[in-house]
């Protein structure tokens, strides 16, 4: 069974947010890392980008497949993680310690539009 | 049975051995010198392998060794086609009539080849329900490349440039939005309906002002029958978009349906799959495209034409796409298609694709119940399973292909579609008889026992082969793809 975390947000395409004021960190959650499987290459955008809620962000790869990262939020991104970059397995072993991205959120508003932990298990049951 | 042999030919290299003599050039003074520009000349000796004859013999007969082909047993990768090649194939594109043409000998001195590239463009149409076809794309991807060029081509034309996004349903074979991109366009990928074909709904809200065209084969990757086709074809036309057909699943439709008559607009055809040459491994393939009345002017050129009794080569209109590749195409392979068709015939074809589906059909029924089958319906060429229906110590889908390699088949495709979880896709072909179905089932379900009762069998396997389970993660990362020397 995936691991889902309480304090967190998500999306329908698996990707998980941690708000902390207006800086949240992004990544993927552990449904999807054990979907992709070992992940070969993680490719992500530099600080300063900035993505509307949805767009595509960057890039997972796996054996079995590729697939697109999309913005939970609206925001700009202050930082990327080299190190999950560099290393993707670690997002295998800890799906929710290896963030993706720190973005700046720009509205607060968008975050109602999340699924919360409750709502996101259930979408990983069917 | 052979040992595992993985060396280079440039690991067996050592210094003043010479496999061969070449003769005298005959070129009085220094050829390299005197008859070569200068410019072209290169600096440095070319690194070259240096083997006696019999190592370099020995070297690529062990490498042939560690292959596994249609020739030496079953292969039931699905989208695949996998079928038995008919050597009288090899007969004719071995003939010196073929192989010793020159591509730059004048018409009349190539008058066998071009009637029979004309016929097989001919035979093609006929196939297909298309107005024309070009041999020239190398493979189904450079048909698919080729095809949309002629897509943008068109709506360019009509004053549509804006027209900038390919639909493709979430099933499609992953060479249709990677040749879309190729091609300059922006991908919609939409939802498959719970039955597993095209959601009328999700399609209707994809098509716009902006939408070039929907790419689609028929029956789809899951081998289903895209039942409705005739009403999503006037749907994307009334749109303004074009119908791309992905020829992979023709094996199925032959002398029973054609993509021309369901609406398509561009068609290309896997010799390698559905006309029994060679699959590719990096060797020259063919995908040739079809075409629509309207859209023949966009073809690449030459065509080949006819007056008479005389083949001409056709130079391209001012509409044309342009050359796709150099000369006319993989002139060895489109021989075998040649010779495929022929020798099979109308009633052939048509028989081929019935017992295709017949031999799907046989083989979904042993398996389903041990393994799961998320669509239980009549399929067409192949099915796709669910993985298995119970297994023990977290063995998965990945570790039933790795164990059938123990008992002398190559695996099954595995997690193709993407939209099937644990994806076994199966295509067993017309080639095959009954006492090999039966076999490749037994062992199938073998497996599946062994799941349940001694899972370790699979997790460790393949034993016997000549190499155990290879490091995929490490393959794809840090790929090693010329010689290190």
């Amino acid at each position: 069974m995936a691991k889902v975390l309480d304090e967190l947000y998500y999306t329908e395409d698996h990707e998980w947010l941690r708000v902390d004021g207006n800086v949240g960190f992004v990544g993927i959650t552990d449904f999807a890392q054990g979907h992709l499987g070992d992940i070969a290459y993680i490719e992500l955008p530099d600080a300063g980008s900035r993505f509307a809620a949805g767009e595509v962000f960057g890039v997972v790869e796996s054996i079995k497949t590729a697939s697109d990262l999309l913005m939970p939020v609206s925001g700009t991104v202050a930082e990327k993680n080299d190190s999950a970059e560099q290393s993707p397995e670690k997002v295998n072993a800890d799906a929710y310690d290896s963030w993706l991205i720190k973005i700046e959120l720009e509205d607060m508003g968008e975050l109602d539009k999340l699924l919360r932990a409750d709502a996101y298990t259930e979408l990983t049951k069917e | 049975m052979a040992k595992h042999y993985d060396k280079l030919i440039f690991e067996i290299s050592s210094d003043g051995k010479e496999g061969y003599l070449l003769p005298d050039t005959g070129v009085e003074g220094d050829f390299s010198k005197d008859a070569i520009p200068e410019e072209l000349a290169r600096a440095d000796e070319p690194v070259l392998p240096r083997v006696s004859e019999p190592e370099a013999v020995r070297h690529f007969t062990r490498l042939s060794q560690e292959n596994y082909g249609v020739d030496g047993g079953f292969y039931p990768l699905g989208s695949c086609t996998m079928k038995y090649n008919p050597k009288i194939n090899e007969d004719a594109a071995a003939m010196e009539a073929f192989c010793g043409l020159h591509p730059c000998q004048p018409e009349s001195d190539a008058q066998g080849v071009l009637r029979l590239m004309y016929e097989l463009g001919e035979m093609l149409s006929e196939i297909t329900g298309m107005a024309q076809f070009s041999l020239q794309p190398a493979a189904g991807a450079h048909g698919e490349l080729s095809g949309l060029m002629i897509f943008k081509a068109w709506h360019e034309k009509n004053g549509q440039a804006d027209r900038k996004r390919i639909i493709v349903p979430d099933s499609s074979h992953g060479t249709n939005p990677a040749s879309a991109a190729e091609a300059g366009f922006e991908i919609v990928q939409i939802k498959s309906a719970a039955d597993g074909t095209v959601d009328i709904d999700a399609l209707a809200a994809a098509l716009d002002d902006k939408t070039a065209g929907l790419m689609l084969t028929n029956p789809n990757t899951l081998g289903l029958f895209e039942t409705r086709i005739g009403e999503i074809a006037d749907m994307v036309h009334s749109a303004g978009g074009l119908l791309y057909y992905d020829g992979a699943n023709m094996n199925a439709i032959m002398g029973y349906a054609r993509p021309g008559d369901m609406g398509f607009d561009v068609v290309h055809v896997n010799t390698h799959k559905t006309f029994s040459t060679p699959h590719g491994g990096g060797g020259p393939g063919a995908g040739p495209i079809g075409v629509s009345a309207a859209l023949a002017p966009y073809l690449p050129g030459p065509v080949v034409a006819r007056s008479g009794d005389f083949y001409t080569l056709e130079a391209a209109g001012e509409n044309s796409i342009g050359k796709v590749r150099s000369f006319y195409g993989s002139i060895g392979v489109l021989v075998r298609a040649w010779c495929y068709i022929k020798t099979m015939g109308g009633d052939g074809l048509k028989s081929a694709s019935e017992t295709a589906v017949l031999n799907a059909n046989y083989l979904k029924e042993l398996l389903k119940g041990k393994y799961k089958l998320p669509y239980d319906v009549v399929c067409k060429h192949e099915f796709v399973l669910d993985g298995l229906a119970e297994a023990q110590g977290g063995v998965r889908t990945l570790d039933v292909a790795k164990r059938l390699i123990d008992l002398g088949y190559h695996p099954p495709t595995i997690y193709f579609p993407l939209i099937v979880e644990n994806a076994i896709m199966i295509e067993p072909t017309e080639t095959e008889s009954l006492e090999t179905l039966d076999s490749f089932a037994e062992a199938m379900l073998r497996v599946a026992d062994e799941a349940v009762s001694c899972p370790d069998i699979l997790l460790e396997a393949p034993t016997t082969a000549l190499v155990r389970r290879i490091d995929e993660l490490k393959a794809a990362k840090e790929p090693v793809l010329v010689w290190q020397g």
